[in-house]
C-alpha cells in the first residue's frame, strides 16, 4: 500500500525546460538517405518502363506514401513515445479529413462530370 | 481500497510519463510543439483542398497546353533536392542548437536558407517560362489549379525563409534561450512539413503529369 510513496517522480513543471531531445544526427542522415532513394525511385518509375505501365499511378503513391512515412519518422520525429501520442492521434484526424475531402471532391466531381449534358461546340 | 491500491500499483512511473498525472505536466517544449503541430495539420487541411481543386481540373486544359509539354523534369528533380536537402540541414540546425553549439547552427542555417532560396528560385524560372510561353494560370482550369496549389507552396516556402531570417537574428540577438529553442523546434516542424507537401507535389502533379 504505501509502496507507491517510494517512487520518485521526476516533476516538470510547464516552465522548467530539460536540454537535449533524443534524436539524433544518424536518425537525420539515415530518413536523408531512405528519403533521397525514396524521390529517385519515383523519378525513374515515371519516366521509364520499369513498372508495368498502367501499374506506375499505383507504385507512385505506394513511394509517395513512404516517402512521408520517412519523413514522419526520421525528421518529425513521431514514434511510440509517450510525447508522440497526441501527435499522432491529432496526424490520425488530419489525415482522415486529407482523405475525405479529396477522395469526395474526386468522386463527386466524376459523377457530375458523367452526368453532365454534352456541351455543343 | 483494494482497487484503489492495485491501480496505483500498476501505474509505473517512468521519466516517460507525461501529462497523465505520474511524472508532472509535459514539458513545455511539448505542448508547444503540439499546439504548432495542430496548426501544421490545419494548412495540410487547406493545402488537400487545393490538391482535390487539381485532381478534379488537371484534365481541364481547354485546348492549351498539359502538363506534359510544360513540365521540365530536370529542374524538379533539382528543386526536390534541393528542399530535401534544406530540411535535413534544418534538422540538423536545431539539434545543434538545442546541444547549445551557436556556430554549427549558424552554419546549418545558412545551408537551409540557401538551399531553400534555390528551390524558390528555380520554381520562379518556371513559372515565368511558363507564362512567357502563354501558359499563365488564365489559360485553362488546369493551370489556374496547377498554379495556385504549386504557388501557394512556394508562398510557404518563402514565408518559411523570411521566418527563419528573423530566428537567426533572435539567435544572434539573444542567444540560445529556451524559448528562442521552441520557436526553432516549431519553425523546422513547418519546414519539415513543407517537405511532406512536396512530395505529394512531385508526386500527383509532376510525375503523373508526364508519365505516359
Amino acid at each position: 500500500m504505501t509502496d507507491i510513496h517510494e517512487y520518485v517522480f521526476e516533476d516538470r513543471t510547464p516552465g522548467v525546460e530539460e536540454r537535449g531531445s533524443t534524436a539524433g544526427y544518424l536518425s537525420y542522415t539515415v530518413g536523408l538517405g531512405l528519403a533521397i532513394l525514396a524521390t529517385i525511385g519515383s523519378f525513374v518509375v515515371a519516366q521509364t518502363n520499369l513498372l508495368w505501365p498502367p501499374g506506375i499511378p499505383v507504385g507512385l503513391i505506394v513511394l509517395a506514401l513512404a516517402q512521408i512515412g520517412i519523413h514522419l519518422v526520421f525528421f518529425l520525429h513521431l514514434g511510440s513515445s509517450a510525447d508522440s501520442t497526441n501527435n499522432i492521434l491529432a496526424l490520425a484526424f488530419g489525415v482522415l479529413i486529407v482523405f475525405l475531402i479529396i477522395t469526395g471532391s474526386v468522386w463527386i466531381i466524376a459523377n457530375l462530370n458523367n452526368n453532365m449534358m454534352p456541351m455543343p461546340h | 481500497m483494494t482497487i484503489a491500491t492495485t491501480l496505483e500499483r500498476t501505474e509505473v512511473p517512468t521519466e516517460l510519463a507525461r501529462g497523465r498525472g505520474g511524472g508532472g505536466p509535459a514539458p513545455k517544449r511539448v505542448v508547444v510543439a503540439y499546439g504548432f503541430w495542430i496548426f501544421i495539420l490545419s494548412d495540410m487541411i487547406m493545402f488537400s483542398a487545393l490538391f482535390a481543386a487539381y485532381a478534379v481540373l488537371h484534365g481541364n486544359t481547354a485546348g492549351g497546353p498539359s502538363g506534359a509539354d510544360l513540365f521540365n523534369m530536370r529542374s524538379v528533380f533539382i528543386e526536390t533536392m534541393c528542399l530535401l536537402l534544406s530540411s535535413y540541414t534544418c534538422g540538423l540546425g536545431v539539434l545543434s542548437a538545442e546541444r547549445g553549439q551557436p556556430a554549427l547552427f549558424l552554419v546549418f542555417a545558412v545551408l537551409t536558407f540557401t538551399l531553400g532560396a534555390a528551390f524558390l528560385f528555380i520554381e520562379i524560372n518556371e513559372f515565368a517560362g511558363m507564362i512567357a510561353k502563354g501558359a499563365g494560370p488564365s489559360r485553362s482550369g488546369f493551370l489556374s489549379s496547377f498554379f495556385t496549389l504549386v504557388g501557394m507552396h512556394g508562398l510557404h516556402v518563402a514565408s518559411g525563409l523570411i521566418a527563419l531570417i528573423y530566428l537567426v537574428a533572435q539567435v544572434l540577438v539573444q542567444g540560445l534561450r529556451a524559448a528562442v529553442l521552441r520557436r526553432l523546434l516549431c519553425w523546422s516542424l513547418f519546414w519539415h512539413a513543407l517537405d511532406i507537401v512536396w512530395v505529394g507535389v512531385f508526386t500527383l502533379v509532376y510525375l503523373m503529369g508526364v508519365y505516359h
